[in-house]
């Protein structure tokens, strides 16, 4: 449902069936709506078979890359006598980004169980849940509901009694955007700074404390028990468009529109729907300008991309941008491109690791040049300046932070040039003063 | 504050240490217990004192040196001691876009802080911006010390402030 809007009748509630319902928070009241049967059905299963639920699922990566998750469980080996990781990406910190937090608020066994199913399929004795520091609420009610499915024999070292040792608990993390990043969360876990590691090796091979490790988003890891219980054919037969988006998917809506929250939409719905119908639409007298679709990371799009734009991956790569990771910055008229470009910056310089020096240089003169022009010192040659360094940032670093810092850089002056042209010319008056 | 008596103790007495060798069979090494530890400290002295640096990493079997960068490297462990209470206040885009920077003006206004990351001069509070909170539907998201709340507009500062004496 629309968190913290009633549900609309242009959602598909599956993963958010239960927000906002306390009783869901506990082990007998998720029991009670049908919990922990995926768990059961999946602990007589061998890992092949739960891989290959999942993977006839057609259900992908929702942390941002959109990847075929039983592909990437299938990377895993088989009995290889070490042991092996599962890591549950709760570090949301990508702007726009909100809708994790609501599945570890409100139906945190339902990610327990997605954990514990997780570990099964790729033979791992423990999950660890990476849980960003500032997500003091939901990672406190994540502990509690660990703790009971803990003292219920739901997980442990005989899992529903199956014989079966499955271990989950919490990593508190502590402020870094860059720990969200899979191997920047491993090095953050062994007790390191969280610099991303260059890959290859790639985390199924030498991942977490060097042994095989898969890293999953905490919606993509909650949507496999329904799938367990459902199967694979009746998720995949979730779409509205394209057969290599299947399934639900949480919309966290920001910005300005009337009803911003966390919205369970089948793929493919038509964006224009999402942003009129089910988030209210724009304030009384404002137009739609641009939306960013998929997190901060993500290309801009204009109103007129957006009006005929479908919300799946293969809709929105076709309108020029990205799923991503399902947050959605949406922005009227009134917005100030240039100024949101800067702060998106800004973003980025200050979370990057500075392990790199066209992310740490770039990043920083990036947000340097475009501060310069929104006081009005700028000049006609920086924003060849500014695609340049863009060039310089994508595809040369060890992770793609760089690349994401530059992406709306590059969207923002191809589509909204006029908006930088008339503070470099003075038709703007500045916004910023001299520091 | 740093003359507080309280950031004297060491920080594992009996009960801490508990605590946190409680965690360590969750992990092959005990360098992975170096997250844990500092938010111990941190929890413990109100910021990581350099006395909990060298304690953490006689604990932990680690050099001074790489607990240092740690902390160096993690935005939420204070090196220096803060106002009795920590508010972090997003005004990342999605936010500012929605007001954000108001309701820092009417934070700084109302608990006396000259500026940002300063304490206020009677030592209640420190309020800081940061960057997104996860929670850019409600905005302003923040947090006072542990609590995140969320939805705060600047006529509501004064009554929020009140909570927190
Ligand atoms: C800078 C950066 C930040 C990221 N932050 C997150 C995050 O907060 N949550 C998340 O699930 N994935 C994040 N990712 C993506 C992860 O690296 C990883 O691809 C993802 O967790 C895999 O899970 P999935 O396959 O289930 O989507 C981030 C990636 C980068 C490069
Ligand atoms: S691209 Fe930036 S954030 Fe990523 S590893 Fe390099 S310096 Fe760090
Ligand atoms: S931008 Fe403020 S919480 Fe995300």
């Amino acid at each position: 449902m629309g968190w913290p809007h009633p549900i609309h009748p242009g959602e598909t509630p599956l993963l958010s069936t239960h927000f906002g319902e306390v009783e869901a928070r506990t082990h007998a009241g998720w029991v009670a709506r049908g919990g922990y049967e995926g768990l059961r059905q999946a602990l007589t299963m061998t890992p092949e078979e739960i891989v290959a639920v999942v993977k006839a699922s057609g259900l992908r990566g929702r942390g941002g890359a959109g990847f075929p998750t039983g592909m990437k469980w299938s990377f895993m080996p088989k009995e290889d006598g070490q042991p092996h990781y599962l890591c549950c990406n709760a570090d949301e910190s990508e702007p726009g980004t909100f809708k994790d937090r609501e599945i570890l608020r409100w139906t945190p066994h339902a990610l327990i169980e997605g954990c514990a199913i997780g570990c099964l399929g790729i033979r791992a004795d423990s999950c660890i849940i990476f849980v960003r520091g500032e997500y003091t609420e939901p990672g406190r009610i994540l502990e509690a509901a660990l703790a009971e499915a803990y003292a219920a024999g739901s997980i442990g070292a005989d899992a529903m009694g199956s014989g079966k040792r499955v271990d989950v608990f919490v990593h508190w993390g502590a402020g870094a955007y860059i720990c969200g990043e899979e191997t920047a969360l491993m090095n953050a876990i062994e007790g390191k700074r969280g610099n991303p590691r260059i890959k290859p090796p790639f985390p199924a091979v030498s991942g977490l404390f060097g042994m095989p490790t898969t890293i999953n988003n905490v919606e993509t890891l909650a949507a496999v028990p329904p799938i367990i219980t459902r199967g694979a054919a009746w998720y995949a037969g979730l779409s509205l468009s394209s057969p290599k988006s299947t399934g639900t998917k949480l919309i966290s809506v920001c910005g300005h529109v009337r009803r911003p929250g966390t919205y369970e939409i089948t793929m493919g719905l038509p964006m224009q729907e999402l942003i009129f119908d089910l988030a209210g639409g724009m304030r009384e007298g404002r137009t739609l300008k641009a939306v960013i679709p998929g997190g901060s990371s993500v290309p801009i799009l204009t109103a007129e991309e957006a009006a005929t734009c479908i919300t799946d991956y293969e809709g929105i790569a076709a309108a020029g941008s990205l799923l991503g990771s399902g947050g959605m910055i949406v922005m009227d008229d009134t917005t100030d491109m240039v100024f949101q470009i800067m702060r998106l910056a800004k973003f980025y310089a200050h979370e990057s690791c500075a392990q790199c020096t066209n992310c740490r240089e770039g990043t920083a003169w990036t947000t340097r040049i475009l501060e310069r022009i929104l006081r009005g010192e700028g000049q006609a040659s920086d924003l060849d300046l500014l695609l340049d360094l863009a060039d310089n940032m994508t595809g040369r670093t060890i992770c793609v932070l760089s690349d994401s810092c530059a992406t709306p850089v590059v969207s923002g002056i191809k589509k909204f040039r006029s908006e930088f042209d008339a503070y470099i010319s003075g038709a703007r008056a500045p916004v910023l003063q001299e520091a | 504050m740093s003359a507080d008596p309280a950031t004297q103790e060491p920080v594992f007495t009996p009960a801490r240490r508990a605590h946190l060798e409680q965690l360590a069979p969750r992990y092959p090494t005990r360098q992975a217990l170096l997250l844990p530890a500092l938010w111990i400290a941190q929890r413990a002295h109100g910021w990581v004192t350099p006395a909990a640096i060298e304690e953490i990493a006689a604990e932990l079997g680690v050099t001074t040196a790489h607990v240092q960068g740690v902390v160096s490297f993690y935005t939420m462990y204070h090196t220096h001691p803060v106002g009795r209470h920590f508010i972090q206040v997003c005004t990342t885009s999605p936010c500012h876009m929605c007001g954000a920077t108001k309701v820092v003006e009417a934070l700084l206004e109302h608990t006396g802080c000259i500026d940002l990351g300063a304490p206020s001069p009677d030592g209640r509070f420190t309020v800081i911006e940061v960057e997104c909170l996860g929670a850019c539907g409600f905005v302003t998201p923040m947090l006072i010390d542990d609590d995140f709340i969320e939805s705060v507009t600047p006529d509501g500062v004064p009554e929020l402030l009140a909570r927190y004496p």
